[in-house]
């Protein structure tokens, strides 16, 4: 498969799997702003931006504004918005190498950005609007693609984006300090009733963690998610005797191995630098799948004369 | 209820191809029976839905950075069996012609020997490329694809308006155009015998496999787009994807000891035919323009060794300049021994003196083209034209005569269109395109059709808002031919009904947190960085 193409496969599955888990962690932050006048909009927002990687936010922050950066601005890098548009134009530049349902749910959920239909949407149905659509296009992907490396790394971005995702997920329930952040947390994951019966509505700040990083059976937690872009690597590489050739391989098991045999009080004392450190993790990953398998698609060899 | 057709007026010089007068021309009787029962408001709704369908689908165009919707109008044009197997004829001739024309220009030369055509022409085309010379193509084609422009005069004959032996585009709205039609209009088609378009990728595709260079079997064929920002990028990818080959970028590609090679996540793996998408200036750093980011370097010397087989061939633009196409009835005489099937329209060079001073006196009844045009670009239509601009031109054409000709304003021929709620004459022509594969040339049954949707407008290309309507050539009553496999059918999809999800109980009041530090979010290559790509990509303006 060309590198450019397995490219775009990789991005179209981090692109759908960002707009949906940033439209769940959203549900929950908005909820908990909105449900409660006591809370600090102002800090609550601060945090949730910088767990998105914004440091610098002017003046004062607030639910608005969050939902503009986060959700409905086209122009930010970090909104649903954007990670639609992008997931779409990646869809654009593989479109032959995609199913036609594929492409056309990707493409219809796209439209609804230039139509207006999206900004006209509003907190909380816009989320649920965009967990429906990627269902559709996870789903119709799964339905209509042979199951070729192209489907590997479709898989592996979106297992990669996912385990990221939900680090910072759980590093914003355990920013919110007191309460009960990680019932909406879980609730977000789609994963809340899973998880009473998984502990017998034994509902704890350490239960909830537990089971949104280490879970072997949630298909949303950090640990299954790393589990499964390590599969997708596997199904791409050749078997090694010994050892891994694969940076990314490396990475990702060395750290998925790490969480796994780690204490959980160990990860708790210091869960959002533990998930920074996850994140960090799935950085270098795609930077070594980038190497491995997609260079030279991008960088032009010739050097042109300008004139 | 008033029918539809009801106060149709054909009025004009033009040839109304479904109305003669008042009288029904027989080809579109069954239409006529078969839409008279709808009314407006009924085909409105489906009007609706057809653009919907094309915005969902992507079946768009990119025109200055925006994306359209091609428009695709909602009434068919109707060709008869015989009036197609004239037409068929014809452009199979032509392009036989224009073959053996190309392999002797870039040969022998003895078309220019034996008087039929001035070297001069040739050898002053901005297309005629040395690096073309002498080189034979594995199976003797140049010719993989073309697009012939066909318009129907004042008295229903159908001319040649100019031939597209280069990088012919609009084939995707053919197919299109059929399944859209065939969604909106399912009952009117079911009443038609309407002969397939469906078949082109294999015939295609089948044409290429057997240009591939000597010795490979199973060769691997790609197609070559300049990317996503051309205006033709949908049709490069539909043709790739019906294809089952890999639709690449010059990015994509390298040469390695005269080889052509893509990269692949496995490595480097050969490439042995290339049906490339982008003008021959954009091909090759190294021969063409140096500045091109969408070509590969080496990739002319890969061809010229016989280790890649280019489609359509380069050097292919000498046949098809506007000055060489006034000499087309005396080529297709001199290699064929045959008289043309298909009539040029009446044309004169400016490049001859006597011709040149009879078109000086007519400026404002005459229709001047550049003849390095294309898209409509240039052409100045006398009789539209303002007393400056005729004056301008005429500066021009005594400054550079050989870059200009001049025809009769034709009247392109009308057929009914849906604009604005109702019926009205709208001018079109017809591009039917041909595949040769070695040994015979195929022409698909139908073509483009383009439509001029302002009245009276004669340009109907896409970028001067033009649009185009499904082709129906009506298969005689002994012809049966298969209907070939239909893609997939395509799905609405259904929108997302929205609901509150349940409120958790209220939560004690949380402490402000501490303001933490998470790395960036990272993105993807980044995709609109890439102007001067994005530039060059678009050469060409429209689609078709």
């Amino acid at each position: 498969m060309l590198s450019r193409i397995a490219e775009s496969m990789f991005w179209i599955g981090r692109y759908v799997e960002r707009a949906e888990d940033t439209a769940r962690i959203l549900d929950v932050q908005t909820q908990l702003v909105l449900e409660d006048a006591t809370v600090d909009e102002d800090a609550t927002c601060r945090s949730l931006l910088s767990i998105m990687g914004v440091e610098h936010v002017e003046g004062r922050a607030d639910l608005p504004l969050v939902l503009d950066a986060l959700c409905y601005d086209p122009a930010s890098s970090i909104s649903i918005a954007s990670a639609l548009a992008a997931a779409r134009e990646g869809a654009r530049r593989a479109r032959e190498t995609l199913s036609v349902p594929m492409w056309e749910a990707l493409n219809t959920t796209y439209r609804a950005i230039p139509s207006g239909q999206f900004q006209a949407m509003r907190a909380p149905a816009i989320f649920q609007w965009v967990r429906e659509r990627a269902a559709l296009v996870n789903g119709t992907a799964d339905a209509t693609t042979v199951r070729d490396e192209g489907w590997h790394f479709l898989m592996l971005g979106r297992c990669v984006e996912r385990a990221d995702m939900t680090s910072r997920l759980v590093a914003s329930a355990a920013l919110a300090g007191a309460g009960q952040p990680w019932t909406p947390t879980l609730r977000a994951s789609g994963a809340y009733e899973a998880f009473l019966r998984a502990y017998r509505g034994m509902e704890t700040e350490r239960a909830s963690a537990e089971f949104l990083l280490l879970d072997r059976l949630f298909p949303r937690s950090v640990v299954f998610a790393l589990n499964r872009a390590e599969q997708c690597l596997e199904n791409v590489e050749s078997s090694q005797r010994a050892g891994f050739q694969n940076d990314a391989q490396r990475l990702l098991g060395r750290m998925r191995a790490e969480l796994e045999y780690r204490s959980l009080s160990d990860l708790m004392d210091d869960l959002p630098h533990q998930m920074e450190r996850v994140q960090t993790t799935c950085a270098l990953a795609t930077e070594a799948v980038t190497r491995r398998y997609f260079a030279g698609s991008e960088a032009l060899a010739w050097q042109g004369v300008q004139g | 209820m008033v029918a539809m057709f009801d106060g149709y007026v054909s009025s004009g010089p033009a040839y109304d191809e479904m109305f003669d007068g008042d009288r029904l021309r027989p080809p579109y009787a069954r239409l006529r029976t078969s839409l008279d029962t709808m009314t407006t408001p009924e085909l409105v709704s489906r009007v609706e839905a057809l653009q919907k369908g094309y915005l969902d689908q992507g079946v768009t165009f990119d025109i200055g950075g925006e994306e359209r919707a091609f428009p695709l109008d909602i009434l068919p044009r109707v060709i008869e069996m015989d009036t197609w197997t004239t037409i068929e004829k014809g452009v199979q001739q032509r392009v036989r012609a224009l073959e053996l024309f190309l392999a002797d220009v870039y040969d022998a030369g003895q078309v220019f020997d034996d008087g039929v055509i001035p070297r001069g022409v040739i050898t002053t085309s901005s297309h005629y490329h040395r690096a073309a010379a002498h080189v034979r193509p594995p199976n003797g084609v140049r010719v993989h694809v073309s697009g012939i422009d066909l318009i129907r005069d004042n008295a229903g004959e159908f001319r040649v308006l100019e031939d597209n032996v280069r990088v012919p585009s609009g084939v995707s709205y053919v197919m299109t155009n059929r399944r859209a039609i065939s969604a909106a209009l399912p009952e009117t088609i079911a009443e038609h015998r309407i002969r397939p378009v469906a078949g082109y990728p294999q015939r295609l595709l089948q044409a290429l496999r057997a240009a591939a260079p000597a010795g490979v079997t199973d060769p691997t064929v790609v197609v070559l787009t300049p990317g996503v920002f051309n205006g033709a990028y949908f049709e490069h990818a539909l043709l790739a994807r019906t294809m089952g080959v890999e639709l690449v970028e010059g990015r994509d590609l390298v040469c390695r000891r005269g080889r052509l090679m893509m990269r692949t996540t496995k490595g480097l793996e050969p490439v042995h035919v290339v049906y490339r998408r982008i003008d021959d200036e954009f091909l090759d750093p190294v021969h063409f323009r140096a500045d091109s980011v969408l070509g590969v370097p080496g990739l002319i010397d890969a061809a010229r060794a016989g280790n890649v087989t280019l489609a359509n061939a380069v050097g292919n633009g000498v046949a098809d300049d506007k000055l060489v196409y006034t000499y087309m009835p005396d080529i297709i005489r001199y290699y064929l021994d045959e008289e043309p099937v298909l009539r040029n329209v009446d044309t004169w060079r400016m490049g001859d003196a006597e011709a040149r001073a009879e078109v000086l006196d007519r400026l404002d009844e005459l229709v001047l083209k550049p003849v390095d045009g294309s898209g409509g670009k240039g052409i100045v239509i006398g009789p539209h034209a303002t007393r400056a601009e005729l004056d301008g031109l005429r500066t021009k054409v005594l400054a550079d005569p050989r870059a200009w000709i001049a025809q009769p304003v034709v009247q392109l021929s009308t057929v009914p269109t849906f604009v604005d709620g109702s019926l009205g004459p709208r001018h079109v022509d017809l591009r039917p395109f041909a595949v040769n594969d070695g040994s015979r040339v195929w022409v698909l049954p139908g073509g483009l059709t383009r439509v001029a949707l302002a009245e009276g407008e004669l340009i109907v290309n896409s970028s001067r808002g033009g649009g185009s309507k499904d082709t129906w050539v009506l298969a005689g009553p002994t012809q049966v031919e298969l209907q070939e496999a239909a893609e997939e059918p395509v799905t609405e999809p259904v929108a997302a009904a929205a609901e509150v999800p349940e409120v958790p109980e209220s939560p004690v009041a949380p402490v402000a947190p501490p303001v933490h530090h998470a790395p960036e979010m990272p993105v993807g290559p980044v995709l609109a960085d890439l102007h001067a790509q994005a530039e060059q990509q678009q050469q060409g303006g429209g689609p078709c």
